[in-house]
């Protein structure tokens, strides 16, 4: 009896099909909590380092504010369509999720161009991560938040193009479940940054 | 075999949310990031107490996309995603509280004069 | 030259050793390398190595492969340590011992960092591999390639940090890598990178592979078997998994960081510019204290089998050694400070982590009192596991009180980083630690390979090991007592230390002994091995699911899932007819997992990649680097990664071992 035929085995192919989802959901989320413990070593070291600034200038003077709430609200939208770009995957809707994580991607990487855009302003400046240990703690916990979302970039484009030519399989449907999950978490980490580097250093803390 | 079935089938729902919840989570943390923002812009308390505010604003936020985004709440029993987030919770606060108690402590035993001679001789960036 | 000099970094012509010791190891190496493929051509097992071993996503094999590196990685450490101990039983006054100041240093740097990383966790990986999944029931890992990939991750660590001997050189910052020390001006060489690079890859591997074994008991177990129900060995399992899981991403950081400050002038812990040195010893036993009970939890966990077993009697009070195991995993992330009592804090700080550290080891005290009680009224068999479990209870009963006395503050202030330190650490991990995999390694034998390994031999290994530890070590407690350091390389005649330095070296060189004796057991029952067949999957009279499944288990294990209800499952299905597997097996088709020739491709990309971050051969660490996110994105666009195995060759395999077992002669039980 061939394998398609039965519905018995199909049952069970579907039934195997799901406990692998369960496995692979539930897997990726603890992958997320060991990320999380990565950005709190990153957080403890600025939090250590963030007033050694050899003689040079603070992040009260540093930092942008406009510019960091133009990035905090692009991550936001964008983590905001990439929910409803799920909304869209789970009725099915292959025009509509393209057309979702399409929009999460340009916030994404408009993200990243202000992002990269003060980074270099304070390189040209004179204030790489070079100067201090205050600026190398800055950038290496910012820096890690953006090299986290390049890499979201990445596996965006890589899915959307997945989707663009095979449709929403399973497995593509699976991995955008995971996408949407590490691009919620990436916004859930970027709440911190903005509070404890940007505002609280605006603040003089 | 159908408890199995069962227990599956309400995990997948579990990772659903409604399009409410995602309008509410966003407009919720829209409302709390401007919140904390126009504190610090306008500055009109002191800097301790705005910090305290804007810490538990970061807090509310955290919850808030926990729940709507990620729909933390939605998880049926066992709850084992809500338990490895408890538990990396609690070591994040140990590392990051316990590292900053640790490095203060460490002037312990110097006067806040040697501690800025210290940091303003710092000569050398081996 | 100066065109070249950009496509090979900081390569040269003089980067090859020219003392004598160093050649002589690197030549070693690279002889028995080549002999190794010298006999692999001879006997034309190229292609049964590729698809039977290296692309196997099989836990059993897998876990073969992780041991068998691991103790490669004992012999290399070894050597170390009979160097060191040479080098200190005859450097004094007017002698310099047998090795240069240099080569000593990156001796005690290699060893440490070897034995951890190399040795104890590849073991330690090895034997969760080999066993976790049949005592849970289940067929197979979470993530069978993830899991292969750490391997070959944990293996591309392993290559680079015995590159190091050959091109370059090792670190000689100690097997943590303080800065400044380990910072760019005292130490501009390779050495400190190659220690970077090998940690951080392996360490990414071994991150993987506790996420992949949490979701494993916590998603696969069988049916009936609740948490309460599971093996202790699989509890430890747990609890080591979720250290793991936690602990690694910080080693992770402070790794990165260090390569941060070396590479691209950053000042995280450089004694100016802002840095702080201190910071670095602050995470880097952040990490290192929980990865310390990440190395002896599992260990308890085989002494919890072996005892029950072995004693013919339940495991006493599991419940307690259960929140036993919680404790220790939840305080082993508050003691940390205790590792450097003496960098500066106050009283606060210090009293608080000693406390803390008092606490951790009262649950440990509970477990040794479980395991005594076990024995107690049981009917004892002292078979070769039993050995190893004896010397443990002693020896770590020994070494943690020695522990507790560096608890307090005051007594570290003169404890610290002497020699009575060196002998407590190595008291609990050889006696704690090696004992339990060594016993893990010799009970679970027969289990992977179908026949057991040679009683005898092992005892004489045991007596080797015990004895040798005990003339290497006790020397050592009193040497620190009397006001010896760490790590030194020579020290003057009218100290009186030689004598006991010299009788540790002879304790060192019988511990030698034991290890050459395991090996010759190993490959003696391999010879001799119709003598000692396990006809029927259970040669030692066992309590739990994975001896219910025939020897050499089938790469399926379960032919049919089983289902339990009850601790010690299948002594209760011999002994009190609750059957694990049904009277007439109805036998279905299983689907497994097919190999991945990706994973050991990632593995050698990421040689290639550490090696061109450690020489700054840019290029290559760019192209490796693409390669990887390619080969991961093949992988994770492949839709056909499994293969079903028809129930007639189900039927057909599980015949077979009906077959065999009717051979089985009528006395059982050694």
């Amino acid at each position: 009896m061939s394998e398609a035929a039965n519905p018995a085995i199909s049952l069970e192919k579907s039934n195997a099909d799901q406990t692998k989802n369960a496995k692979t959901l539930f897997g990726f989320w603890v992958y997320i909590m060991t990320d999380c413990v990565l950005f709190a070593s990153l957080f403890a070291t600025y939090a250590v380092l963030h007033r050694n600034t050899f003689g040079g200038p603070s992040g009260e003077t540093l930092f942008s504010l406009p510019n960091v709430l133009a990035e905090t609200l692009m991550l936001l939208t964008s983590s905001f369509t990439c929910g409803l770009g799920i909304l869209a995957a789970r009725a099915k809707h292959k025009n509509k999720v393209l057309f979702w994580f399409l929009v999460t991607f340009v916030l994404g990487a408009g993200f990243l161009f202000l992002e990269l855009t003060e980074f270099r302003h304070l390189v040209i400046t004179g204030n790489s991560w070079r100067r201090s240990g205050f600026l190398s703690a800055f950038f290496t916990l910012v820096g890690t938040h953006g090299l986290h979302i390049s890499i979201g970039l990445l596996w965006l484009a890589v899915l959307l193009a997945k989707i663009t030519s095979k449709g929403l399989s399973k497995n593509n449907l699976r991995q955008l479940t995971l996408f949407s999950i590490f691009w919620h978490f990436l916004d859930i980490i970027w709440i911190f940054i903005f509070t404890i580097v940007y505002l609280m250093g605006a603040l003089g803390k | 075999m159908s408890k199995q079935a069962d227990i599956i089938i309400s995990e997948h729902e579990a990772n659903e949310g409604s399009f409410r919840n995602y309008v509410s989570g966003f407009v919720l943390s829209i409302f709390l990031t401007l919140g904390a923002y126009l504190m610090v812009v306008h500055h009109s308390f002191s800097a301790d107490k705005i910090v305290a505010a804007i810490v538990g604003l970061a807090l509310c936020q955290f919850l808030v996309q926990m729940l709507f985004f990620l729909h933390l709440g939605k998880e049926t029993k066992p709850r084992w995603k809500l338990f490895v987030l408890l538990f990396m919770i609690v070591i994040v606060l140990i590392l990051v509280f316990g590292s900053i108690w640790i490095m203060n402590n460490l002037n312990y035993r110097m006067t806040p004069e040697q501690i800025n001679t210290y940091l303003n001789n710092q000569g050398g960036g081996f | 030259m100066d065109y070249f000099a950009g496509v090979l970094g900081k390569l040269n012509t003089h980067v090859f050793p020219t003392d004598k010791v160093t050649l002589g190891a690197a030549i070693s190496i690279i002889l028995g390398g080549l002999l190794a493929l010298a006999f692999l051509t001879y006997t034309k097992r190229w292609k049964w190595l590729w698809k039977e071993w290296l692309t196997s996503v099989d836990p059993k094999r897998i876990g073969v492969m992780y041991i068998i590196v691991g103790l490669l990685m004992l012999l290399r450490g070894l050597v170390d340590a009979l160097m060191m101990r040479a080098q200190q039983a005859t450097s004094v006054g007017t002698s310099h011992g047998v090795v240069s100041v240099s080569t000593f240093q990156q001796l005690f740097s290699a060893h440490g960092t070897i034995m951890i990383f190399f040795m104890a966790m590849g073991l330690m990986f090895g034997l969760i591999n080999l066993v976790v999944p049949m005592m849970i029931g289940s067929r197979d890992v979470a993530f069978p390639f993830m899991n292969l990939t750490s391997f070959w991750l944990f293996a591309a660590g392993m290559i680079l940090i015995n590159l190091s001997l050959g091109i370059g050189q090792f670190s000689a910052a100690g097997w943590l890598a303080y800065p400044p020390l380990s910072e760019l001006r005292f130490s501009p060489g390779v050495g400190v990178d190659y220690w970077i690079w090998s940690l951080q890859i392996a360490g990414i591997g071994s991150l993987l592979s506790g996420i992949n074994f949490f979701v494993t008991i916590i998603k696969m177990r069988c049916r009936g078997m609740n948490l309460m129900k599971m093996p202790l060995f699989v509890w430890s399992v747990l609890c080591t998994n979720l250290l793991i899981m936690f602990a690694f991403p910080i080693l992770t950081v402070t790794l990165t960081l260090l390569f941060l400050d070396r590479t691209m002038g950053m000042h995280f812990f450089t004694s100016g510019f802002g840095g702080n040195p201190m910071m670095y010893v602050n995470l880097i036993w952040a990490w290192g204290h929980p990865e310390v009970y990440i190395l002896i939890l599992p260990a308890f966990g085989i002494y919890s089998e072996v005892v029950a077993t072995f004693s013919r009697k339940r495991l006493f009070g599991y419940t307690s050694m259960v929140w036993a195991l919680a404790a220790i995993t939840i305080l082993s992330f508050s003691v940390w400070l205790h590792h450097f009592f003496t960098m500066g804090a106050g009283a606060d700080v210090n009293g608080f982590f000693g406390i803390m550290t008092m606490v951790i080891a009262i649950p440990t005290g509970v477990k040794i009192f479980n395991w005594l009680a076990t024995m107690f009224r049981g009917r004892i068999h002292f078979a070769s596991p039993m050995y190893w479990f004896m010397g443990f209870v002693g020896l770590f009963t020994v070494g943690g009180v020695a522990g507790v006395v560096m608890s307090v503050p005051p007594a570290d202030f003169q404890l610290h980083n002497s020699l009575f330190l060196v002998a407590h650490f190595h008291t609990m991990i050889v006696g704690g630690v090696v004992f339990g995999y060594l016993a893990g390694i010799t009970y679970w034998f027969p289990k992977i390979f179908g026949f057991r390994l040679n009683e005898r031999l092992g005892k004489w290994s045991f007596w080797c090991w015990f004895i040798g530890f005990l003339l290497a070590f006790i020397p050592l407690y009193i040497l620190g007592l009397m006001g010896a350091t760490r790590r030194i390389d020579h020290y003057s005649a009218s100290l009186g230390w030689q004598p006991l330095f010299i009788v540790s070296a002879i304790g060192a060189a019988i511990i030698a002994v034991g290890v050459g004796i395991f090996i010759l057991q190993i490959i003696v029952s391999i010879f001799k091995r119709k003598d000692n067949i396990d006809y029927t999957g259970d040669p030692w009279n066992g309590r739990t699911l994975e001896w219910s499944i025939p020897s050499p288990a089938p790469s399926y294990n379960f032919a049919i899932e089983p289902v339990v209800s009850s601790r010690d499952p299948f002594w209760e299905s011999k002994h009190l007819s609750k059957d694990v597997q049904p009277e007439v097996p109805h036998y279905k088709s299983i689907t497994m997992p097919k190999n991945s020739s990706i994973a050991p491709i990632i593995g050698a990309l990421s040689v290639a990649f550490g090696f061109g971050m450690i020489w700054h051969v840019w290029w290559l660490t760019i192209i490796s680097l693409v390669a990887v996110i390619v080969s991961i994105i093949i992988r994770l666009s492949d839709d056909n990664t499994d293969y079903v195995i028809p129930a007639s060759q189900v039927e057909k395999i599980e015949l077979s071992y009906k077959e065999k077992r009717a051979l089985a002669p009528k006395e059982k039980y050694a």
